[in-house]
C-alpha cells in the first residue's frame, strides 16, 4: 500500500463504501493519487461472523445519534436511525446485493408526479440516458446477475413461496433478481454458496463489496493510501474558499491534518451532511456548500417495511441468498393506487435473534411468542419504495450532545409523508395478498426499522439555490469539494440504491480526472 | 451469546425441599455476607425427554446471581414467561434473563435499585406475590407496569437473553451459522416441495461446477 505524506495535496476520499471505495479505485486506475480515510476497522470474509448480534457489533455504525419526528423508529430505536456500517468497505459489507437501475420517470420525479404538497420534489439534473453507459460499467464491475450474460441466482425456499403467491395473483415480473452476487464464478470470486447471512458480510466473497473488490484493485495501482480507523472531524478551506485539507483522528487517537487537492465526501447520508455542517467557518457560517440551506435536508429512507407470513409447512427462509427474489410489478407509477411512485417486493429473512428484535419492536405477549414459534414456517419480504423528499426531514447537529471527538452528534428528524403512508399501506396489503395466495395461515406487517437506504441529504440539481451539488456531485459553492455517496440523490426512486451510487462514482471519477487534466481542479 | 452457562452442579439434591414449579429451592449454607448482599442461586432441571437436554452438559442447571436474590431472580424468570410465553422453552432459558439482568445490576447501584424496586412493584400489583399468582393475575400485573423503566429494561433484555442462545435456536428450528457447514448449496436451500416450482427463467438451476 502506498504511503502519501500529510503535506501532499492528494485527492482525499472520506469513506470506503459503495461511493468512496468505487471512486477510489476508478481514480487510482487513472493514475490519480488518493488517500481514503475510513472511520471503521478492516475486516475480511475470514473475520465475518455468521452470528447476527456479533456481526452487528463488528460492522454497524453505532455512534450515538438522536431522532425526532413522527416516524416509529424514533420510538423503537431512538438512537439507531439507520442500519449502516462503520468498517472498511462501509455498507457494501452489509448490503444484500440487489442491483436495479433507476427508471427514467423516477429521474424526472417533479415532472412525472407534479407538485405534491409537503414534498420537495425536483427532477434530477441528468436523465437515465446519461447514466446508461455508466450503469453498464457498474453492472459489469459488480457482476450483476441477468446482465452481461450472467445467469440469475437459483431461488431459495423463501423465493419459491413469493413466486407461487405472485404468479397466482397474476404478477408477471417475478424472478430471482438482479443481484451483485456471483451465480457462477467470475472475476476471481466464487459462486454463491447459499449461506444466508448476506447482511453479516459475505464469507465466501461471492457478493460484491468494495472491501475485497475495488480497494484491492486500487491497491495494485500503487495509488491508494487507505487509512482505516481514521475519523474525519472537519474539512478545511483556504481564503479563496477552496477546500485545502481535512482534520481527522487516526487509529491511535492522534489528530492529523491531510492536505488535499480535492475532497470527496462519502460518509453515507447522515455523516456526509454532518461533516459539512461541522466544518462551518467564518466564510461559510452555515457549513460547507450550504448556501442553498439544503445540506442535511430531504432525507429519504425508502419505506423499509416488511411482511412475514406463517404457513402450515416449513419454509426455512434463512437458507440461501437473503434477497434473491423480487416482484417488480408494483414498481411503476400508477396513481390509481392512491399515491405517486412505486415499490419493489424483495425476499427477506432474518435469523431468530434479529426476528425477535425487528418483527415487532416493543411487542410482547402470547401473539408475539406465537410468531417466534412459527419461525421455521415463515416466509418474508421487504418493501422498498420511493418516499417523498421533504425539506423538514433532515439531519442537523445536536445542540448539546457531543461525540468522543468533541463534535456535535447528528439528530435525524423524519415525518412520514401522506404519500409514504399510502404507499406503505398498499404494499403491506399487496405483500399479504401474495402470501395468502400461497396459502399463508397468518400474515404480519412489520413496521419500518432502522434503514440501510439513506439518501438525499446533499442532493444534486441544476439550481445552486435549491440543491447542494451538480450532476457530477461537485458542490455548487466549492468546486473542489464533491459529494460521492447516496446523499447526492435528488429523489429516491424505488430501487435499491447501491448500483446507482456506484454508477455515479464511476461517472464522477471521469469528471474529476478530466477537470484535473484541464487544471480546473 | 451462544454458549449457555449451565454449570455441572455438584449440589446434593437430597437436601432439597421440593416446591411447586420447576425451579427447586435449595437448603444452601449461605454466608451472612452473601445473604446480606442479596446474592442468590437459581436452580432447575431440564426434562431428559426434552430435545434440549442434549445441549446441556447436565440435566440440572445452576446459576449464580451476584446482586439479586434468588427470589428476585425467580420473579424475573416468571415475568419473562409472561412477556414471552413459550411452552417449548425450559426454565433454563428464562434463567438466562435473570442472569443477564443481574449482570447489568452488578456494579451499577442505580440499575440494581431500579430492578429491585420494579420487582417489588410487580409483587404489589399481584397482591403481594407475583410468583404464586394465577396466570391471568400475572398478566394483569405485568400489563399494569407496562412502559415503566423496569418493564422496558426486562422486556428489552428478553430479546437477547431468550432468543439468542442454543436452546432457543433448537426449540424454534434455527440452526445458526452455516458457513462452517458449507452453506446450504447442497443442504436444502430449495427443498420446499409443497408449492409449484418456479420456471427456469425465474429461478435458474444452481451452478454446481
Amino acid at each position: 500500500m502506498a504511503k502519501f505524506g500529510y503535506d501532499e495535496a492528494v485527492v482525499v476520499i472520506i469513506g470506503s463504501g459503495a461511493g468512496g471505495g468505487t471512486l477510489a479505485n476508478e481514480l487510482c486506475q487513472k493514475g490519480v493519487k488518493v488517500v481514503v480515510l475510513e472511520a471503521g476497522a478492516v475486516q475480511s470474509p475470514a473475520t465475518f461472523v455468521n452470528d447476527e448480534w456479533k456481526s452487528f457489533l463488528q460492522l454497524a455504525w453505532l455512534d450515538n445519534r438522536t431522532t425526532s419526528g413522527n416516524w416509529r423508529v424514533a420510538k423503537d430505536f431512538p438512537n439507531l436511525p439507520t442500519w449502516i456500517c462503520k468498517t472498511v468497505g462501509g455498507s457494501t459489507t452489509h448490503w444484500a446485493g440487489a442491483s436495479l437501475r433507476l427508471e427514467a420517470h423516477e429521474m424526472k420525479a417533479r415532472t412525472t408526479y407534479g407538485n405534491i404538497k409537503g414534498a420537495n420534489l425536483q427532477d434530477w439534473p441528468i436523465t437515465l440516458k446519461d447514466l446508461e453507459p455508466y450503469y453498464a460499467k457498474a453492472e459489469d464491475k459488480m457482476g450483476v446477475t441477468r446482465t452481461n450474460g450472467i445467469p440469475g441466482l437459483p431461488g431459495n425456499n423463501n423465493f419459491k413461496v413469493m413466486h407461487a403467491g405472485a404468479k397466482k395473483l397474476g404478477y408477471k415480473d417475478v424472478h430471482t433478481g438482479n443481484m451483485a452476487i456471483n451465480s457462477v464464478p467470475r472475476h476471481d470470486r466464487g459462486r454463491c454458496m447459499q449461506i444466508g447471512f448476506c447482511f453479516q458480510g459475505c464469507k465466501s466473497g461471492a457478493k460484491w463489496s468494495t472491501l475485497y473488490v475495488e480497494l484491492p484493485a486500487a491497491e495494485k495501482t500503487g495509488n491508494i493510501d487507505l487509512r482505516a480507523e481514521s475519523h474525519v472531524t472537519r474539512i478545511e478551506h483556504n481564503e479563496a474558499g477552496k477546500v485545502s485539507g481535512v482534520i481527522y483522528f487516526d487509529k491511535d487517537g492522534k489528530e492529523q491534518r491531510q492536505k488535499a487537492r480535492v475532497v470527496c465526501v462519502a460518509g453515507n447520508s447522515i455523516e456526509t451532511p454532518r461533516l459539512l455542517l461541522l466544518s462551518a467557518s467564518n466564510k461559510f457560517p452555515d457549513g460547507l456548500a450550504n448556501s442553498s440551506g439544503q445540506v442535511g435536508r430531504n432525507y429519504m429512507r425508502h419505506l423499509t417495511a416488511s411482511v412475514y407470513a406463517a404457513f402450515k409447512e416449513p419454509v426455512h427462509m434463512y437458507r440461501g441468498t437473503t434477497m434473491a427474489g423480487i416482484i417488480r410489478d408494483e414498481a411503476g407509477n400508477n396513481t390509481k393506487r392512491g399515491f405517486v411512485g412505486g415499490y419493489e417486493m424483495e425476499t427477506l429473512s432474518l435469523g431468530l435473534p434479529f426476528m425477535a428484535a425487528f418483527l415487532n419492536p416493543g411487542g410482547w405477549g402470547a401473539d408475539f411468542s406465537w410468531w417466534m414459534e412459527q419461525y421455521a414456517n415463515l416466509a418474508g419480504m421487504w418493501i422498498v419504495g420511493e418516499d417523498m423528499p421533504r425539506e423538514t426531514n433532515r439531519v442537523t447537529l445536536h445542540k448539546d450532545l457531543k461525540d468522543k471527538w468533541g463534535s456535535a452528534i447528528p439528530n435525524v428528524h423524519f415525518d412520514d409523508h401522506d404519500n409514504d403512508l399510502a404507499m406503505r399501506n398498499h404494499a403491506f396489503a399487496a405483500g399479504e395478498n401474495v402470501y395468502k395466495a400461497a396459502g399463508a395461515i397468518k400474515t404480519f406487517r412489520t413496521p419500518p426499522y432502522p434503514s440501510t437506504h439513506n439518501l438525499g441529504t446533499c442532493r444534486m440539481g441544476l439550481d445552486a439555490k435549491t440543491s447542494v451539488c451538480n450532476s457530477f456531485g461537485q458542490t455548487h459553492d466549492i468546486s473542489n469539494l464533491f459529494i460521492s455517496d447516496g446523499s447526492q440523490f435528488t429523489t429516491g426512486g424505488a430501487e435499491n440504491p447501491t448500483l446507482t451510487i456506484v454508477t455515479l462514482a464511476i461517472r464522477q471519477a471521469d469528471h474529476i480526472t478530466a477537470q484535473m487534466s484541464s487544471k480546473n481542479l | 451469546m451462544k454458549i449457555i452457562a449451565i454449570a455441572n452442579t455438584t449440589i446434593q439434591l437430597g437436601g432439597c425441599e421440593e416446591t411447586e414449579g420447576t425451579v427447586t429451592k435449595q437448603n444452601l449454607p449461605l454466608t451472612r455476607r452473601e445473604f446480606l448482599s442479596g446474592s442468590g442461586i437459581l436452580f432447575g432441571t431440564i426434562a431428559l425427554s426434552s430435545t434440549l437436554a442434549a445441549l446441556a452438559p447436565s440435566p440440572a442447571w445452576a446459576l449464580e446471581l451476584k446482586t439479586l436474590s434468588a427470589a428476585e431472580g425467580t420473579t424475573l424468570m416468571k415475568m419473562g414467561r409472561v412477556l414471552y410465553p413459550h411452552a417449548k422453552l425450559p426454565d433454563a432459558v428464562y434463567a438466562l434473563l435473570a442472569k443477564d439482568l443481574d449482570a447489568g445490576a452488578s456494579g451499577d447501584a442505580k440499575t440494581a435499585t431500579m430492578l429491585k424496586d420494579g420487582i417489588a412493584s410487580l409483587n404489589k400489583a399481584a397482591n403481594g406475590n407475583f410468583d404464586n399468582a394465577t396466570e391471568a393475575a400475572k398478566l394483569a400485573a405485568v400489563k399494569s407496569i407496562e412502559g415503566t423503566p423496569f418493564f422496558n429494561a426486562v422486556r428489552g433484555k428478553c430479546i437477547t437473553s431468550l432468543y439468542d442462545n442454543d436452546m432457543a435456536y433448537a426449540a424454534f428450528g434455527y440452526p445458526g451459522a452455516s458457513f462452517d457447514k458449507g452453506g446450504y448449496i447442497t443442504r436444502g436451500f430449495q427443498d420446499l416441495k409443497w408449492l409449484p416450482e418456479p420456471s427456469k427463467e425465474a429461478s435458474p438451476a444452481a451452478y454446481m461446477g
